[in-house]
């Protein structure tokens, strides 16, 4: 199939008024409930997640991605509005878009958002498009070997990318692998790790997990400190950014679409690390970097931009390869595997439709954030001054509800308690929980490929430099490691995230 | 960095050493298998190594590092989370979903520092009003509204 025929089929998919239907819902709750200080997409998308169970495999995912670009882009509103950013891909946003905000321009900081976030959705659509089909020709000629090395390369890099200390991140990637292969073992049939409950033998519920630490973990932390923060939501005299500042975002958002595209490939980049490597290239190239933190509109226009690229082009290695690249992958993954479809570079060929009407989806649904948010932003502003203090219990309520739909379980509730306070406390302890998550979700994929892999091999190790591909990506996640442990690197490292 | 480590890496380090300890000790019954054919255990126990060696060497250097334990952990946010969440995990099968709600919500509020009456059981009336109506009547999920327990 040509790339034409491939795009209208996806086109005729996510045209049908259900997918249409479903896109347009996402879109709209993810934005509802990203919106919400406090929640971020992971939060967001494991709090939803149960709704899409009951739909087939199509309008689920194409449900939950427009969920995803609502989320991120609701966070980004939270930002510019209040300063409180809704996850840490828009804590960048927040430092110029509040004070815009301040200046009576938060109108324009959102504008500029939206269209910029378009320009480079659409953009990075095309590219996923135009390079996930070879992506997975090559990922066909993979063995178990091959599939085994790139998913060490995943979490190693979703480890050296991680903002805090790079030991910490490795651990939570061994722990959440181990505690991924809980339940039954696919080749003997026997328990494990199950400390002969009955309850384990299907392993953690996945959804349990994810909205044990993404949201009543946040919950937590959020009830730490509960000093009122003076909320200064900005007045907008207007929508419409002026005709300077359309001038002075126009190359910023090129280049945040760039460079977002790019990062977002990479496993454990994403949206995080794009945002912020484009407002520290903006603040350099700058005529006028101290206008930077005063509300400088390229200060905004270039990490929005770049953080829509990269939680697109992320979706990439998801679709090719089926491994994760980031958290909010992690969730999707899940998802898909609770779909019953098995994530990797089989999709496109097998099931030409989804993997096509999901990329068109993605286009329609960033197109509809526009038209959505900014007649909205009324409401929106309105959702954003809801006090904390009414807003987690509901969040409590519907996690409980949620969870235990999904089986009709009550340990499964339980499960989802132990991983909120489990990740709290391991968050205070600057534990982070998304290589754990990461781990947990590919644990089970990584065991079966190493297993495969070595009976293959007649259980010589060698198999995996030997072999080509695979030496060559195990070298890459080597590197990876050494450069991250040079103190110079990490040192330059700290700067890029602590950057506020 | 090396102010903030200290405690934290000596508490976290040691945590997991304990969990790799604990989760090894279940794998290790099992069938470990030979490198060439796998069983059951052999994975897992290779991951419970690979844990007890990151534990050390963060635990290690947690001692290396001035100490500073964590700070401000929310207690009355934590339990009272965990009270709520766990009372519906307990009390929806003997309970049914109204009164189990009721409870889960209310204890929710409770873990706000903010948590005053005026708002606390307007909101927790809503909540399972809004859950009932949204859960039970729009999407028709199965729950029983009232248990075994008082008389439903």
């Amino acid at each position: 199939m040509d790339i034409f025929s491939s795009i209208e089929l996806g086109f005729a998919t996510a045209l049908t008024f259900q997918n249409l239907s479903y896109c347009f819902i996402g879109a709209l709750l993810g934005t509802m409930i990203g919106v919400l200080p406090g929640l971020g997409p992971v939060a967001t998308i494991a709090l939803l997640l149960p709704l899409t169970f009951a739909l087939p495999p199509i309008p689920a995912l194409i449900m939950l991605s427009g969920i995803y670009y609502g989320a991120q882009y609701g966070g980004s509103t939270t930002a510019i509005l209040i300063n409180v950013p809704g996850e840490s891909s828009s804590v960048v946003t927040a430092l110029d878009g509040y004070q815009m905000a301040r200046k009576g321009r938060a109108g324009a900081a959102l504008a500029i958002a939206a269209l910029g976030s378009f320009f480079a959705g659409t953009v990075a659509t095309f590219l996923l498009a135009l390079f996930a089909p070879p992506l997975a020709d090559i990922a066909l000629t993979f063995g178990p070997a091959e599939y085994f090395s790139l998913m060490v390369v995943g979490l190693i890099a979703s480890v050296t990318l991680a903002s805090g200390s790079v030991l910490k991140a490795l651990a939570m990637v061994v722990l959440g692998l181990l505690l991924g292969l809980t339940g039954q073992d696919i080749y003997s049939g026997m328990p494990r790790l199950t400390f002969g409950s009955m309850t384990l033998i299907e392993g953690y519920e996945f959804v349990a997990v994810a909205m044990g630490i993404f949201g009543l973990g946040e919950i937590i932390r959020n009830l730490e400190d509960e000093t009122v923060r003076p909320m200064v939501v900005g007045k907008f005299r207007s929508l419409m950014p002026t005709r300077e500042e359309m001038k002075r975002s126009i190359a910023p958002v090129l280049r945040g679409t760039v460079l977002g595209s790019v990062l977002g490939i990479l496993p454990g980049g994403g949206a995080l690390l794009s945002s912020f490597a484009s407002y520290s290239m903006e603040k350099k190239l700058s005529k006028h970097p101290e206008e930077f933190g005063r509300g400088a509109i390229e200060g905004v226009a270039g990490p929005e931009s770049a953080n829509n690229a990269g939680a697109q082009t992320s979706f990439i290695p998801m679709l090719t390869l089926g491994i994760p690249s980031n958290p909010v992958m992690a969730l999707m993954i899940g998802a898909m595997i609770i779909q019953g479809i098995t994530p990797g570079p089989e999709i496109i060929t097998n099931q030409p439709d989804l993997f096509w009407g999901l990329i068109a989806s993605m286009w329609v649904g960033n197109f509809m954030l526009v038209l959505l948010n900014l007649p909205l932003i009324g409401m929106w502003v309105r959702l954003v001054t809801v006090p904390y203090h009414i807003l987690f219990p509901i969040i409590v309520v519907v996690c409980c509800i949620g969870v235990y739909s999904a089986e009709n379980n009550a340990a499964n509730v339980t499960t989802m308690a132990l991983f909120g306070v489990a990740g709290y406390l391991f968050a205070k302890l600057d534990f982070e929980p998304a290589p754990f998550l990461l781990g947990f979700v590919i644990g089970p994929m990584v065991e079966e490929y190493l297993r495969r892999a070595m009976l293959l091999s007649g259980g010589d190790p060698t198999v995996f430099v030997t072999r080509p591909i695979s030496a060559g990506l195990l070298a890459i996640a080597a590197i990876a490691l050494v450069v991250v442990a040079l103190p110079s690197i990490n040192a330059s490292r700290d700067v890029v995230f602590r950057e506020e | 960095m090396m102010q903030i480590q200290g405690a934290k890496d000596i508490v976290g380090g040691g945590v997991l050493i304990v969990l790799a300890l604990v989760l090894g000790r279940q794998s290790i019954v099992l069938p470990l298998g030979t490198s060439v054919r796998m069983g059951p255990g052999y994975f897992p126990l290779v991951l419970c190594v690979i844990l007890v060696v990151l534990g050390l060497v963060i635990l290690f250097r947690g001692f290396r590092s001035r100490s500073g334990p964590p700070k401000g952990i929310a207690w009355r946010g934590l339990g009272l989370i965990l009270a709520s969440v766990l009372f519906f995990a307990f009390a929806l099968r003997p309970l049914g979903l109204i009164p189990t709600l009721t409870g889960t919500a209310f204890l929710a509020t409770l873990a706000s520092t903010r948590f005053h009456l005026k708002t606390a059981v307007p909101l927790t009336v809503g909540l399972v009003v809004f859950s009932w109506a949204v859960f039970v009547e729009g999407l028709g999920l199965p729950f029983v509204l009232f248990g075994p327990w008082i008389g439903g």
